[in-house]
């Protein structure tokens, strides 16, 4: 009975209580990431705020900002737009796909006025906030009924299609790898599971024949075996290998990187940044920044495992989640272990728009911790 | 409750199931991990190397190719700028043929130019620059640099570029410098690096071909951090390496265009000698060619004008050419028989106008004959029959042994490539080859230069340097390599006796001095510079018995291909000789004697010049120059 009476009425909580209630050393963890992409930044510059560290500064300002008042608004908020943000970010994919201009070879970015816009960073965050709003009105075991579960697959289904025809193999990944992994968090029945990744393990080779552009092929082909074409397709993954192996224990010393500083690494102050981490700091400096990330992956985990709601639960291990998806595609790809696919590393590349989205997820994993002990009925439709 | 209950397993489920994939994410993390501690410290040391492998390029700079001067310091040979531009195929942004189109908007490119390009890139290492174009102007050379920005691949280069200044004239003596081709480079023991610098060129011929290592010099090299654009950074370290040395010729600038340039309508091969020391003081071989052509590569019609001249521009004939000597041999054969005591300048023989030997009649040149004569008369007027029966006093194994001694039958050792050996016949090799015994005519033949006898204008020069200064000179044009002086033997007496070189001297002076000499005509008139020589002509036809009988044809009515070679031998000054001389003239066995006039030219400009009297600029110290 005292169950209802605090989940019927929502808790009003003042401001200033809510920034107490921040998180503020993963605040701190986060900022201490974002400093050590600043100094890789600066490096690749040639040891100049300009044109990359400065700018990615003031990013961060604002990315800074944006997390706390994301955090700031009630977890129900979010909730209700959830749908809304998933189906704008849906048409927003649409009209990329018919009215993006062309970028680096894929339609990519859609312009408002001055801006440019990537929708498939907005999908990152709108398919796990639209996904967590699906799953959290589910009973438990229902996700595993075939017409509960058509729903969220085909929220899944939509924007990987429409990316992977942007194309960007990339964020494609990740987007279906972060959907799977909240219907698994959300309960997912094993009877669906193996087989699925039974039918994915046979699906491989088919999408590879017929599904795959010539250039994806070929990044596959040329990670498979760099040296074949190493000063083609596989210069990027060599060189990167030798710019990360080449540092050694200790590394070549901030600044000192030849491989970067020489222009050897290809797209250094973006996708490949953490070979830089690599040459200049060495195997103590990569442990360090990997010793960064995990805690702030186990800080997400544990936000999510204190939340009450299934909603924050799954928003936290959601925004948690593909974090984490960021971290391991990136690291996969420039060590070599998977094709060069375009992911960057958060918090550390260069990049506007993954910046804000990265700050603006981390805003909405702080929102989860903020409001942890709300209560939020299965059918709320949140509080707009 | 039973919401509660939901609730609590809904939560335990979520639990379970972070749980599981924290696990997951930590395996992701562990193998992360793994692979740097795999890249960064157990292969650390092998990515290190690669890395500075990267960004250190060994550059090799070519060292100055040395000059080839004369004996008065003229140079023959040299090095001039050389502006270029190469194509590095694997710093091309879109491959090499847009890099090419680029270029083409910048410097004219032709096509052929461009399929060499295209065709060297496909075979080449995408890293090894090729040479896209030479000798641009300073202008297209500015432009160049004005629109590098814009070429990426595009890197322009000054070199040097070797120059003959006097081009056909010393073509045979100099040789040429040519692109390395794959057969060099498979052949190159010494490992030179330098034979894979693009554009980099090495002795083809003559000199440049002989002394090529020496003239080349030693590659230098510099190390220096490049980017990944291959744009240099800075330089870590440069070795300067060293110039070619200069080589000094002993051959007469003057001397050698004089000469070539009154044969130079002729297929003709000339030597002028100093006859204490073998030292040659000029080569011609004619037509010539042009040097500087073949270094930046002939093409192919002027190939075809070359190898379908009937002229034969390529063979360097003093050296290559081989002829019969015709009658400048008999005084081989006169030498011979005087030193073997058969004959004494005194013996007197009859001619009527042939001699029979058996039954064959072997004609003189003069139909009625030249009644009976000596050596000196003999070899004046040139008489056949008298040769005929000296020959066959000397006997076939005296005559080639005289021949051999003489520097005949054997290549005279020049310090140039292709010399052929030209033939003195002898009884084993006439039963080896056509399997029959030597014949007594074929002696005969052999005494008038004629048969089996072959020799080149060269050996010829030698021949004639040998009777006049009665030593055994061998031929030599290259002085001094640098500083250094090129080693010779000791200049050895000629084992003939001295009373017999002097009677066959003395018959060559009266060939060109006193009246009724074959060469009275075109003698030097000034005492002091008198010269002494001998005449001959070569038939390169058969002469059959109705011409004989109906009067031979004149040369002149001949055509070119069918007249006699010309041929003269000479010395001078008479009394002291210092210069040989030999000219030969392919059918050009004229009644004007151009080779008998023109070596009587030479022979005056020489010592009107006083080539040997001058010091010369060779750069020796001064204890070699007393030697």
């Amino acid at each position: 009975m005292s169950v209802h009476s605090y989940s019927d009425r929502p808790r009003v909580v003042p401001l200033r209580q809510k920034l107490a209630e921040i998180n503020w050393t993963l605040v701190a963890m986060i900022t201490l990431i974002a400093c050590a992409g600043f100094a890789m930044l600066y490096s690749a510059a040639g040891g100049s705020f300009s044109p990359w560290a400065d700018r990615q500064m003031a990013r961060f300002f604002v990315g800074f900002f944006i997390l706390v008042a994301v955090a700031c608004v009630d977890l129900r908020v979010w909730m209700g737009l959830a749908y809304p943000a998933y189906v704008f970010s849906l048409l927003l994919l649409v009209a990329v796909e018919v009215a993006g201009r062309v970028g680096l070879g894929a339609q990519r970015w859609i312009e408002f006025g001055p801006l440019a816009l990537q929708p498939s960073e907005l999908m990152k965050i709108a398919l796990v906030l639209a996904l967590a709003r699906y799953l959290h009105g589910l009973e438990p075991g229902q996700i595993s009924r075939p017409f509960r579960l058509l729903v969220p697959v085909v929220m899944i289904a939509a924007p990987v299609v429409l990316v992977l025809m942007q194309p960007n193999l990339g964020t494609a990944t990740l987007l279906a790898l972060c959907g799977a992994l909240l219907l698994f968090l959300a309960g997912l029945s094993w009877y669906w599971i193996a087989p699925t990744a039974g039918a994915i393990a046979v699906a491989i080779p088919m999408v590879w024949e017929f599904a795959l552009h010539d250039y994806q092929k070929a990044r596959v082909m040329t990670f498979l075996n760099p040296d074949t074409d190493a000063l083609g397709a596989g210069w990027n993954i060599t060189q990167a290998k030798i710019a990360i192996g080449s540092g050694g224990i200790i590394g070549k010393g901030f600044l000192m990187g030849t491989q970067s500083r020489l222009n050897f690494l290809p797209e250094k102050e973006t996708d490949f940044i953490f070979t830089m981490i690599g040459e200049e700091f060495g195997f103590l400096g990569t442990m360090a920044l990997l010793a960064l990330f995990v805690t702030v992956i186990y800080y997400g985990i544990g936000i999510a495992m204190r939340s009450r709601s299934q909603f924050g639960r799954l928003l936290a291990m959601g925004i948690t989640v593909n974090f984490f998806l960021y971290i391991m595609i990136n690291g996969l790809m420039v060590m070599g272990l998977i094709p060069v696919v375009g992911i960057p590393m958060p918090l550390i590349s260069y990049g506007g728009t993954a910046m804000m989205t990265v700050m603006f997820g981390f805003g909405l994993l702080m929102s989860a911790h903020v409001h942890r002990r709300i209560e939020v009925p299965r059918h709320s439709s949140g509080m707009i | 409750m039973a919401l509660e209950g939901k609730h609590k397993s809904r939560y335990a489920g979520f639990s379970r199931r972070t749980l599981l994939l924290s696990g997951g994410m930590t395996a992701v993390f562990g193998v992360l991990a793994a692979r740097l501690y795999q890249l960064q410290i157990l292969d650390g040391d092998r990515y290190l190397t690669e890395a500075e492998e990267n960004r250190i390029s060994l550059r090799l700079l070519a060292p100055q190719r040395g000059r080839i001067l004369d004996r008065f310091g003229v140079p023959l040979a040299n090095s001039r700028r050389n502006y270029r531009v190469l194509l590095i195929p694997e710093q091309t942004r879109r491959g090499v043929g847009p890099a090419l189109d680029a270029l083409g908007q910048v410097i004219a490119l032709d096509d052929r130019t461009r399929a060499r390009v295209l065709k060297e890139a496909g075979g080449n290492k995408p890293f090894m620059p090729i040479v896209v174009a030479e000798n641009l102007s300073w202008d297209d050379f500015a432009r160049l640099n004005l629109d590098l920005p814009y070429l990426p691949g595009v890197q322009p280069d000054v070199g040097e570029t070797r120059g003959y200044p006097y081009t056909e004239e010393l073509s045979h003596v100099l040789g040429y410098v040519a692109a390395v081709s794959p057969e060099d480079k498979a052949k190159n023991d010494s490992g030179d690096p330098l034979l894979d610098l693009p554009g980099f060129r090495i002795g083809k011929r003559g000199v440049e071909k002989t002394f090529d290592k020496e003239i080349r010099g030693q590659a230098g090299a510099n190390r220096v951090e490049v980017n990944a654009y291959g744009r240099v950074i800075r330089e870590l370290e440069r070795e300067p390496g060293h110039s070619g040395e200069d080589v000094y010729l002993t051959i007469d600038q003057e001397l050698q265009s004089f000469l070539y340039d009154r044969l130079k309508d002729e297929s003709a091969g000339a030597a002028v000698m100093d006859v204490e020391t073998g030292d040659l003081l000029a080569l011609v071989s004619t037509p010539g060619f042009d040097p500087n052509a073949f270094n930046v590569g002939v093409t192919l019609a002027q190939w075809k004008a070359l190898t379908e001249n009937d002229h034969k521009p390529l063979i360097n004939k003093p050296l290559a050419g081989f002829y019969p000597p015709g009658s400048t041999f008999k005084t081989v054969t006169a030498l011979g028989a005087l030193d073997a005591g058969v004959i004494t300048p005194d013996t007197v023989f009859n001619c009527s106008g042939q001699f029979t030997l058996g039954a064959h009649a072997f004609h003189c040149w003069k139909k009625g004959g030249h009644g009976s004569i000596n050596l000196r008369q003999g070899l004046k007027v040139s008489c056949d029959c008298f040769f005929y029966q000296v020959a066959l006093k000397l006997g076939i194994d005296g005559l080639q042994a005289a021949a051999r001694r003489l520097g005949l039958g054997a290549p005279t050792g020049i310090e140039i490539p292709g010399e052929r050996a030209g033939f003195i016949p002898d009884r084993a090799w006439k039963q080896k080859t056509f399997k029959e015994p030597w014949q007594l005519g074929e002696t005969l033949v052999a005494g008038i230069g004629q048969g089996y006898i072959l020799a080149t204008p060269l050996q010829l020069c030698v021949l004639a340097a040998r009777i006049a200064g009665g030593k055994k000179v061998s031929p030599s044009l290259v002085h001094s390599l640098g500083a250094e002086k090129r080693p010779r033997a000791p200049v050895e007496p000629l084992d003939f006796s001295d009373d017999s070189l002097e009677a066959v001297r003395q018959a060559m002076i009266a060939v060109a001095n006193e009246p009724g000499g074959t060469a009275y005509g075109w003698r030097i008139t000034d005492p002091a510079f008198a010269m002494a020589g001998k005449t001959g002509t070569a038939q390169v036809r058969v002469i059959s018995a109705e011409e004989r009988a109906s009067g031979i044809r004149s040369n002149e009515s001949l055509p070119w291909k069918l007249r006699d070679h010309g041929i003269f031998i000479a010395f001078a000054p008479t009394d002291k000789p210092r210069y040989a001389c030999a000219v030969l003239i392919e059918h050009g066995g004229l009644n004007a004697h151009p080779q008998v006039q023109l070596a009587r030219d030479a022979l005056l400009l020489a010592q009107k010049r006083d080539i040997l009297g001058r010091p010369p600029a060779y750069p020796v110290n001064s204890a070699d120059a007393s030697l």
